[in-house]
């Protein structure tokens, strides 16, 4: 019995060691290869390591693309976002669980139903309302779709529920009204969902490539995303340039997810599903 | 009296509160959704005016062999991607819930890209996948087209869509599966039964929910796939129009060539597909997805 149990512990650990490896050869693979020079990596047969580390490719690369403004319109992008969702999902949310106003299951409907459609069919109209004011290529641009969130809403709504009713009866015979009970009393309590939808927010922002890549054409205004496109299209031979371009755009989430991974992991796990 | 002024109170915060998020929905959804619907019934194009021009945009979508070639890859795409992904994902969650070492280091790692945005990721993979130099053909000995033979890019794109996706599911799953009660476990092994045994007995239909709601986002993720399409294979590359999405070829249509009636036409039937899609996963989920604790 006490063999069997420990081959079967053995298979799961070779399991996900062989998973693992899987899982982050590429990042490896990118990594050895930014720094090989173009003709190393065609040689035949290839090295494993570069035979001498050199950093040619990474200078080329931020030669290429303006990575100091890609890194800081996508920072932009993502605080803004960050922000507006989790003011206005904050709000609404709120009022959804706790407040009742006229219309409230009618409005609540509606955000149910956009939080199913997929986005795709937004994006024309709203390329054309960006188009006729003027605002291609800036921060704006970037930022507007992810101003409001139906999903974010609907999400925060659930959080705002499961906070018992008596917290906030109690807050109002202490005489809060209802902003104060919602900012004071209500709001802290809802720290975990918020940490998940920041999370969610900012990998979606962060990964998404259809709409800077339409919206922001001009590459300094661009995310890194759609910064690393154009840079698949001008060079995509040279395949060391590419991979320092790849390692230079990835860094930043990646330090981020190292940090705080525990917040990433709960907060995929909360918001599963979207 | 005092009943009232919080009725008032609640019916003014209310609204106040709202109302960003209901105005911003208006606008950037509402609104959005109803003009894409009209323009799905005119000849827009990006500059000048436009007339209606009732079902043409549909007719010669059906008889475009483009389109329907673009709704069969994003089947088959999903064919290809949903089953394998969402079953391996479930493997690797019930081996992270067994007693192990560095169960931590082990769910990071599988869970690493899906904070990498696709644009790198399919770039190491296109890398990896290149005929002549890339390290897959050169360690298996083999010389596959990856990236430009028709017949071969989807199952390409395919594997590393699985690829960035285990991670995720594999999370959501685990989740599911932590929540199962240890007391049935024991109950089960008590009895005599088996890991396997356990695992069909047990596992799999406590955490049934939970792999449903995977399935259903999987599936839908991958009706939509474009940025790995996008990044793999390029204008210019001899498969493209074997291995366009419909996603893919909305962007190109609509963003490309500016047929904005007709991109409008094609991202229309594709929410629905995916609405059908959907619908059908949950007439089909009374049959296996277990709510009873």
């Amino acid at each position: 019995m006490k063999k069997k149990q420990g081959i079967s512990t053995t298979l799961t650990y070779a399991a996900l060691i062989v998973g693992a490896v899987i899982m982050i050869f590429p990042f490896i693979w990118m990594l050895l290869t930014a720094f090989k020079t173009n003709a190393e990596v065609m040689q035949i047969p290839p090295t494993i390591l570069p035979s001498n580390w050199n950093m040619d490719s990474f200078a080329k690369a931020t030669d290429l693309l303006p990575f100091g403004k890609l890194y800081l319109n996508t920072i932009l992008m993502i605080i803004i976002r960050v922000v507006s969702a989790v003011a206005f999902c904050s709000m609404a949310g709120y009022a959804f669980a706790k407040l009742n106003f006229r219309g409230k299951n009618f409005l609540f409907t509606l955000i149910i139903v956009q939080q199913m459609i997929p986005g795709q069919i937004f994006i024309i109209p709203q390329y054309q309302m960006i188009a006729k004011l003027g605002a291609t290529n800036t921060l704006f641009a970037l930022v507007f779709p992810g101003i409001v969130s139906a999903f974010g809403t609907f999400f925060l709504r659930q959080a705002y529920m499961g906070i018992p009713d008596e917290i906030g009866e109690a807050a109002y015979l202490d005489g809060c009204n209802r902003w104060q009970t919602f900012i004071k009393v209500m709001f802290p309590l809802t720290r975990s969902s918020v940490a998940a939808l920041t999370v969610f927010t900012a990998v979606f922002a962060y990964t998404d490539l259809m709409w800077p890549l339409i919206v922001n054409t001009d590459i300094n205004a661009t995310t890194l995303s759609a910064g690393l496109s154009s840079l698949n299209g001008q060079f995509s031979t040279n395949y060391p340039v590419l991979m320092a371009g790849s390692l230079l755009a990835m860094l930043p989430m990646v330090a981020l997810y190292l940090v705080f991974q525990k917040q990433f992991i709960e907060g995929v796990a909360m918001t599963g599903g979207k | 009296m005092k009943k009232n002024t919080k009725i008032d109170q609640d019916h003014f915060w209310g609204y106040l509160l709202v109302a960003p998020t209901i105005i911003g929905l208006l606008v950037l959804n509402v609104y959005p959704f109803l003009q894409t619907v009209y323009l799905s019934f005119t000849n827009a194009k990006v500059f000048g005016a436009h007339k209606f021009v009732g079902l043409l945009n549909y007719i010669k979508m059906f008889t475009s062999e483009e389109f329907l070639r673009a709704t069969w890859n994003t089947i088959l795409f999903c064919i290809l991607t949903v089953p394998i992904g969402v079953l391996l994902a479930l493997v690797i969650a019930v081996l992270l819930n067994a007693k192990i070492k560095g169960k931590v280091v082990f769910r990071a790692i599988f869970f690493l890209p899906m904070v990498v945005a696709p644009a790198a990721v399919a770039m190491v993979w296109k890398w990896m996948f290149n005929s002549e130099y890339g390290i897959i053909n050169t360690v298996f000995h083999t010389s596959v087209d990856w990236i430009t033979d028709p017949n071969v890019v989807i199952i390409t794109v395919a594997i590393v869509a699985i690829w960035s996706a285990l991670g995720y599911d594999a999370v959501l799953l685990l989740s599911g599966i932590q929540n199962v009660s240890r007391s049935y476990y024991e109950a089960a092994s008590l009895d005599g039964c088996t890991r396997l045994q356990q695992f069909w007995y047990i596992t799999l239909p406590m955490v049934s929910p939970t792999l449903f709601v995977v399935l259903i986002m999987r599936l839908m993720a991958s009706l939509k796939v474009y940025d790995l399409l996008y990044m793999m294979v390029g204008e210019g590359n001899p498969a493209l129009g074997k291995a366009q999405s419909l996603i893919y070829l909305f962007y190109r249509e609509s963003f490309i060539s500016g047929n904005r009636g007709y991109a409008s036409a094609i991202v229309i039937w594709t929410v629905l597909l995916i609405g059908v899609v959907t619908l059908l996963q949950f007439i089909g989920q009374k049959k296996w997805v277990n709510y009873e604790v």
